[in-house]
């Protein structure tokens, strides 16, 4: 393995921050991550998840692969968890991870377009 | 599932669920030999040798093997296609080894892919199960190992940002360095 300093470099970083959170605090992004997840496309929905988030530097949010939910016709399937409040988005994309994270994460407002409701009665 | 490297996301996705706290992910190319070969290990849960003979059946899905379902038998698949071989060994509380062995330049393999997308998001898991990934191509190595990244991270988590992303360009520079290595 190479470029261990630059690991250091980041470690340093972050143990200045660590002390101003635990770890459950802030939102929870969910990605099924199953068979039929992954043959959906969940994996690179998960990287642009993390990419978007990291990007932004939005580290309160923690982003989980999970496992199947059981509506495996309309993965990928991500859930955005904000304490007790619960949203479910289905067929998600690289271009809806980035409508939910700058719409949704970063502006509050649930992306409605691809709510599991529009999908499931 | 067009990469192989999403068929080894879905193999372990069984060996987190069969609790693990340790994955090998060996791949192995012998152009030489005309070889590609991809070893997963872990040290689960393992299983009995009933339900061993039938991971590989696609429609043998009750609710204690569901973890396995389809996955095998389409990583299954995926070797044979390129008359290759695949085998998988289990023992109850030891651990399950599965083995697909591809032609390297058979016209149905599939490309291993983005495969530190795949290790970037077994790194992300819950359970915080150690990844350990070793890369061969012919006489070059590649090692990575989440243990000794532990040690430098010295508690810091793997779902920092910065780290994930440190992790995905090492895998990618390290992959590249072998294979360009071989070809000058």
């Amino acid at each position: 393995m190479k470029s261990l300093d630059d690991l250091k470099k980041i470690r340093d970083a972050a143990q200045k921050k660590v002390t101003m959170r635990s770890k459950n605090d802030g939102t929870r992004v969910l990605v099924g991550m199953a068979t039929c997840g992954i043959s959906a496309g969940a994996r690179p929905v998960m990287n642009k998840f993390v990419e978007e988030l990291s990007n932004r530097s939005l580290d309160n949010v923690t982003v989980t692969p999970v496992g199947c939910i059981g509506e495996c016709a309309i993965e990928p399937i991500v859930e955005v968890l904000e304490g007790e409040k619960r949203t479910t988005y289905c067929r998600v994309d690289v271009r809806v991870a980035e409508r939910i994270v700058k719409e949704h994460i970063v502006g509050g407002k649930v992306v409605q377009d691809y709510v599991i409701g529009k999908f499931r009665i | 599932m067009n990469e192989l490297s999403l068929h080894i996301l879905d193999i372990c996705q069984n060996s987190i669920k069969a609790n693990s706290t340790l994955i090998e992910i060996i791949i192995t190319e012998d152009t030489y030999h005309n070889l590609f070969e991809i070893i997963i290990k872990d040290n689960g849960c393992g299983m009995s040798d009933k339900t061993l003979s039938e991971v590989a059946d696609p429609f043998f899905t009750t609710r204690t093997t569901r973890k396995i379902g389809l996955g095998v038998s389409l990583f299954k698949m995926a070797a044979e296609m390129t008359e290759g071989s695949f085998d998988i060994q289990s023992k109850v509380d030891i651990g399950t080894t599965v083995k697909a062995v591809f032609n390297h330049n058979h016209i149905d393999r599939a490309p291993l892919g983005l495969i530190e997308e795949t290790i970037c998001i077994l790194v992300l898991n819950e359970a915080n199960i150690d990844i350990y990934y070793k890369h061969s191509f012919n006489s070059q190595t590649f090692i990575f190992d989440t243990r000794e990244v532990k040690k430098v991270l010295d508690g810091i988590s793997f779902t920092n940002f910065d780290v994930i992303m440190w992790i995905k360009n090492n895998i990618k520079e390290g992959i590249f360095d072998i294979h360009k290595e071989e070809t000058q």
